[in-house]
């Protein structure tokens, strides 16, 4: 099978899309600082202390959620993909979740919980 | 023989190949370090109270590298840009930032934090013994302060004979009652001067930081060792996008360099997101 003809060659087609690319790199650079300043607040928000050891765990998992969202929508382009990208994480999303349900299933079965 | 599709989108997906091959790695990806980030739940979860360690790990050195893995997050990205923008000076010069932030991250980990882990002793007290240990310990004025029972003896391994080890303490079982000992510190606080002589017939299991010492080492060895293996990876692949043969795909066709930075860059995002969740779960928490 032969490739079929490259698009990106046209040079007017190319040059708007140079264009685009050059208003995302703006984006970029303020997603880099935004995940800079998250570390910072992350590591800042550790030596306080909300009560519980539980609640402070959910509070810097909700961060790093936040941060990892940021860097999947952004850097990874997820916020705009095509649909077949979408479905394949769709199912990586549910298996991953099935994962972490057997911890709750072990925990309810294994008696020294009790 | 030409791998069909490098370049322009298939009709019937609105891809290029390679696209849809990273994904379907960054799937199976998802599973690996999710199996491995439920075994640390399930471990920490396990853990009776004081045998989860608390601020082992060195902070500010921890806080740099994640600094480093998100700058080198953003310099992929603007390198995958610059070729897009058919700049190669530029792609040249972000692609080797990259790199750069690769090699120092791993540098860190391998030079610095794991060794330093390596030197580091801790001896577990057998629940018979603790109240002999009491002075190092602090153990009833961690009761009357709600923090959790004290279990271990940390520090320098000074010497041992075949009965005893003799310890230069860490901080905290040099000086147990301080109040100011009762979190972990921003900056790790060195070493003291001061000698614990333990009996051996006393210790439970004496190691210095490896797998062995602990659940909470032994996940942190294989959770960091199999990202800094990612790591590793991304550099080599970066390496060769950046070298001299590279160009040569550029000149003939910058899409098709463009698409293999996008794919690679893909994984070295996936590389950062894993830590993101690695450095709390592990430093802080």
């Amino acid at each position: 099978m032969n490739n079929p003809p490259d698009i990106s060659q046209d040079s007017k087609e190319y040059e708007e899309y140079a264009h685009g690319v050059q208003k995302h790199v703006r984006g970029y650079l303020m997603v880099g600082a935004l995940l800079l300043a998250f570390t910072a607040i992350t590591v800042a928000l550790s030596y306080v202390h909300f009560g519980t050891d539980k609640a402070n765990i959910a509070i810097a998992m909700l961060v790093a959620t936040l941060k990892a969202g940021a860097v999947a929508a952004v850097f990874m382009h997820l916020a705009a993909e095509k649909r077949l990208i979408y479905r394949v994480l769709i199912f990586t999303g549910f298996f991953v979740l099935a994962l972490f349900w057997l911890i709750l299933f072990a925990w309810y079965d294994y008696p020294i919980f009790h | 023989m030409e791998i069909p599709y490098t370049v322009s989108t298939r009709p019937d997906t609105g891809l290029w190949n390679a696209k849809i091959g990273i994904w379907l790695f960054l799937a199976s990806e998802v599973m690996l370090f999710g199996g491995l980030f439920s075994a640390y739940i399930f471990l920490r979860i396990d853990s009776p109270p004081g045998m989860w360690p608390h601020g082992l790990l060195n902070v500010p050195v921890g806080t740099m590298n994640t600094a480093i893995l998100i700058i080198s997050s953003v310099t992929v990205v603007l390198a995958w840009a610059a070729l897009k923008m058919r700049r190669y000076r530029a792609y040249w010069w972000y692609m080797l930032a990259t790199i750069t932030c690769g090699l120092i991250f791993l540098t860190v980990k391998l030079a610095y934090e794991w060794p330093q882990k390596f030197e580091h002793f801790g001896a577990y007290i057998k629940p018979e013994a603790l109240g002999k240990y009491e002075q190092y310990l602090g153990n009833q004025y961690a009761e009357e302060h709600g923090l959790p029972p004290r279990l271990e003896i940390t520090g320098h391994l000074h010497g041992q004979n075949a009965k005893e080890y003799e310890v230069a303490l860490d901080p905290l079982n040099a000086d147990p009652t301080n109040p100011s000992m009762d979190r972990p510190h921003f900056f790790p606080l060195p070493v003291t001067d001061k000698i614990a002589t333990i009996e051996k017939e006393d210790v439970q299991r004496a190691t210095m930081f490896l797998p062995t010492h602990s659940a909470y080492f032994a996940s942190y060895f294989t959770i960091t060792g199999l990202h800094g293996l990612h790591v590793l990876g991304g550099v080599l692949v970066f390496i060769y996008m950046w070298l001299p043969v590279s160009k040569k795909v550029y000149q003939r066709n910058p899409e098709h360099l463009a698409n293999r930075v996008e794919v690679s860059g893909l994984f070295w995002h996936f590389v950062d997101l894993v830590w993101i969740f690695v450095f709390p779960l592990f430093y802080l928490l």
